[in-house]
């Protein structure tokens, strides 16, 4: 376990390298390079896991110090790795999707220029990201959350030399940034009141906050909700989607988007002291998951629909936090970065495959065509779409629904939010699915993938059928591995009543076939009649409503853009500038006078001449 | 060996200043060089003025050698001053001391 | 002697006067010849005969002459004569005239702080200041003819050149050229 230090350290020293020599070197080395170092750190995470795993340390943690970062007067932070069982789920799955995705982008991206910088940014990250998760303290928490925030801007806008795109990166910043402030007065808060920012520390003393418990909670939710893109600071995801489909499958899908959910997990001892933040959390989270899943309904753009998707299924593991079901959200996490990296991936081969077409009306009859990216698309939707007992996405789904109704924290209205979200899950993501693979044939295909592109999506195809059973409940028969080795964490789950919990069961495997067959029904076999329902008075008001993102865009540009605009030309003629060029444009006055007394003429000089004999004199001689 | 006059000093100062400031005001007023040589001049001259006066008061000769330097001195300034002014009109094709103002600003 | 002194003062006063306020230039330098000679005979009655009769001799005798020279030589005629007149204006006056006054009333407090008796009448003749002047300020006469040479030889070497040369007879020697380039570059007269 003491080559821990390794997992971040690898990706960090890939980043360096390639940054340094990416340049410099062929493809293929810059490729093997950045594919390498988080491959190594993957296997260094596999090790770690079995040392933990087989040989569990004492008080269920290992701790490893690097070093004294900061040592000013009463602060002192220092530079640790914390491993539990929570950071190790996130690691191994931060490292293994990771990895993946760098094998899959070593294909995708082999046309590209900057192939060299475009792994440099992805080793930063993920370093960046392991680095969040096996942070000891709130710092460099805090640290890996800005590195993974200027990763996400880097590769959103890749492709820089469009302006779109670096406008879509500009706005994934400054949107998370709301969210940073507020974690940074949360943490703030935070060392005021607790005088520490290690975590085990901070969360042992946390009932000394006293009342300040809920606003720290707060605080703390507005960083979680800016990075996960929860309302309401969602808008910047679907806009993220201008960068390359690898970057969506890694940063917008599987990881960092979790890092909010992280957070709140992290200090779930915080949240345990004020149920109206944790109520707080969980209205977002159901709120959300709705809000997004009707927008995903309409929209045209492949990726834009897997955006709002990931906004969704986010909004689910919030929803599960905010109940108290702490190990649900994290057993979400893990099965959501699966089959989300997965969609994400084989939408990628069909985009390629298709010459860079996004748009899905214009694509069609592809389940021949391109049976790798069809199979695999499918059972990522299904895993989605929680297909009852054979996928994983099926039994992290539930723990959640349940968690919602059962929990002391859950009530009727959440639950009934999440079963209203899971049909709609099923309705959109196979809307996708119909389109794409099936009906009269789009755009030919004119590229297929190669063996790094196919092996990726099958080994993600794979975990998101298998992924799922380490967390089969007791009501099912299982042994419920996962949520055991969470609750060395969390705490041990509640005992249920196994025949309600089955009754519940049935409701959300109801809800999700309910989703697909409607699926399937409008997409697929009914699709005549859809042009009548298309006319129908409102309908096209609805659409353009829900395809904008229920006008958070339009919202937030009336608010708050263009006041500011109108503040910012209004103080064109800065005054506090004004005292600066005052000085120069004073200075400049006063030479212009005194130039003038340089009239060039000796009459003038002796006056000046005399004016000063004159006022000599009459200091010595007056006395 | 003559009767010698018994002015009191502050008088012949008295018109020494008042010479002095003829010439400065001379110098000030008038645009022509020519003008404004003859009124240094007039400076010169009150200069040496005192300075007899002074020598008068001490009877000592050392205020006449003063005035023989000053009247040396002033030889030697018109000589170059003139040829100066010379040269100007050379030069501008005018005495105007307001037009030879290059050095302005 | 007392009153001849009075009336010499009298007369060298109008006579910076009048030489400030000439338009014609020559009237102004017979003014201020008026003015040295008065001067002179302060000097005389103040009892120093050997520098009044220097001060006639080399200021009104030398220097004047170098001013009419030159005033000649310049040619300054009628139409400065209008020119003058124009520029002495009433409003040049004004600052000058103030600060002259300041002047004086500082300088006529300062001069009325000498204290003392009325000196007694003695004359310093000329034997006394040449025994000084050889005796003990033997280098103020080096120094002096020093300045002197200095003041010749730039008055010599600012001085612009002179215009024509006379036509040379063709049977000599080739015509002395330097003078003659330099007299080509002629501004307009």
């Amino acid at each position: 376990m003491h080559v821990l230090w390794l997992v971040p350290a690898l990706p960090l020293a890939g980043a360096l390298l390639l940054a340094l020599f990416g340049g410099l070197m062929p493809r293929r080395a810059a490729g093997a390079i950045g594919c390498g170092a988080v491959g190594l750190s993957w296997v260094v995470s596999l090790v770690v896991a079995g040392s933990f795993l087989g040989a569990p340390p004492a008080g269920g943690a290992f701790r490893q110090t690097l070093f004294q970062w900061i040592a000013v007067d009463s602060l002192r932070i220092g530079m640790g790795l914390y491993l539990d069982p929570l950071s190790l789920v996130m690691i191994s799955v931060v490292c293994f999707v990771g990895f993946v995705i760098h094998l899959y982008s070593a294909e995708f991206m082999f046309r590209e220029d900057g192939y060299g910088r475009f792994f440099c940014y992805m080793n930063l990250f993920v370093a960046s990201m392991l680095i969040l998760v096996l942070g000891d303290n709130l710092l460099s928490l805090y640290l890996g959350w800005e590195g993974v925030g200027l990763c996400s801007y880097l590769l959103i806008g890749f492709w820089y030399l469009d302006r779109a795109n670096g406008r879509a990166a500009r706005k994934a910043f400054i949107v998370t940034r709301i969210g940073d402030t507020s974690l940074a007065i949360g943490l703030f808060l935070i060392f005021w009141r607790l005088g520490t920012l290690d975590i085990q520390q901070a969360m042992g003393s946390a009932a000394a906050l006293g009342s300040l418990a809920t606003i720290a909670g707060l605080l703390l939710l507005g960083g979680a909700v800016g990075k996960s893109a929860q309302i309401p600071l969602q808008t910047w995801l679907p806009d993220a989607m201008a960068g390359p489909t690898p970057v969506s499958a890694l940063i917008h899908a599987a990881t960092m988007v979790t890092a909010g959910v992280y957070l709140i997990a992290r200090t779930h001892a915080l949240y345990a002291l004020t149920p109206q933040a944790m109520l707080v959390v969980a209205i977002v989270g159901a709120a959300t998951a709705v809000y997004a899943g009707f927008s995903a309904l309409t929209q045209r753009d492949i990726k834009r629909v897997l955006a709002y998707s990931t906004i969704s299924q986010i909004g689910y593991m919030f929803l599960a936090l905010g109940v108290g079901a702490w190990w649900a959200a994290i057993f979400h996490f893990m099965t959501h970065a699966f089959f989300k990296a997965l969609l994400f991936l084989s939408a990628g081969i069909v985009i390629q495959a298709l010459d860079e077409e996004h748009d899905i009306y214009r694509m069609g009859g592809l389940f021949g065509k391109l049976p790798t990216a069809a199979w695999t698309f499918l059972v990522g939707a299904a895993s989605l779409s929680a297909l009852p007992l054979v996928t994983a996405g099926f039994y992290s789904k539930d723990a959640i629904l349940w968690a919602a109704w059962s929990s002391p924290g859950g009530s009727a209205a959440l639950w009934g939010a999440a079963i209203v979200t899971a049909t709609l899950t099923g309705l959109y993501i196979f809307r996708v699915f119909f389109l794409v693979f099936f009906g009269p044939e789009g755009k030919p295909v004119e590229r297929r993938p190669g063996f790094l592109m196919n092996l990726a999506v099958v080994t993600l195809a794979v975990f998101s059928v298998v992924g799922g059973f380490v967390g089969m409940p007791p009501a099912l028969g299982g042994y419920n591995p996962f949520g055991r080795l969470l609750a060395g964490v969390f705490g041990a789950e509640p005992a249920t009543a196994i025949s309600t919990q089955n009754l519940f069961i049935g409701f959300s495997a109801l809800a999700s076939l309910a989703g697909m067959g409607l699926g399937w029904m409008f997409f697929l076999r009914l699709r005549d009649w859809t042009p009548a329902l298309a006319r129908s008075r409102g309908y096209e008001g609805a659409r353009r409503f829900l395809l904008a993102g229920w006008g958070f865009d339009w919202l937030y540009d009336r608010l708050l853009v263009r006041p500011y605009v109108v503040m910012t030309s209004l103080n064109r003629g800065d005054f506090v500038d004004w005292l600066f060029t005052g000085l120069a444009y004073a200075t400049g006055a006063g030479n212009r006078f005194m130039s003038a007394t340089q009239s060039g003429r000796v009459r003038n000089y002796a006056t000046g001449l005399l004016l000063g004999a004159v006022i000599v004199l009459a200091l010595l001689l007056v006395r | 060996m003559y009767p010698v006059a018994s002015i009191p000093t502050t008088h012949v100062l008295a018109v020494a200043l008042v010479l002095f400031l003829l010439g400065l005001l001379g110098v000030l007023v008038r645009r022509d060089l020519i003008y404004v040589l003859m009124s240094l001049e007039i400076m010169i001259n009150a200069a040496a003025l005192a300075f007899v006066a002074a020598a008068a008061k001490w009877k000592q000769p050392d205020g006449q050698i003063m005035v023989i330097l000053i009247l040396v001195a002033a030889a030697a300034e018109v000589g170059v001053g003139l040829s100066l002014v010379l040269r100007i009109y050379h030069r501008f094709d005018t005495v105007d001391a307001d037009q030879v103002s290059s050095m302005r600003g | 002697m007392n009153a001849i002194g009075y009336a010499a003062c009298a007369v060298a006063v109008i006579g910076a006067l009048l030489a400030i306020t000439r338009r014609n230039a020559i009237h102004a330098l017979l003014s201020l010849i008026a003015m040295l000679l008065a001067v002179a005979v302060i000097f005389f009655v103040l009892g120093a005969p050997f520098i009044s009769v220097l001060q006639v001799a080399i200021y009104a005798g030398a220097i004047m002459v170098l001013f009419v020279f030159v005033v000649m030589m310049l040619n300054l005629g009628p139409p400065q004569e209008r020119e003058e007149q124009r520029w002495l204006g009433g409003g040049i006056w004004a600052v000058p005239a103030v600060l002259a006054a300041a002047f004086l009333a500082l300088g006529y407090y300062a001069v009325t702080a000498v204290k003392g008796a009325p000196p007694s009448a003695g004359m310093v003749g000329p034997k006394q200041v040449g025994l000084a002047l050889y005796r003990d300020y033997v280098l103020v006469v080096e120094l002096a003819s020093l300045l002197l040479v200095a003041g010749l030889v730039g008055a010599f070497h600012i001085a612009p050149p002179t215009r024509e040369e006379p036509p040379v007879e063709p049977s000599h020697a080739p015509a002395p050229h330097t003078q003659a380039e330099e007299a080509t570059h002629v501004s307009g007269r």
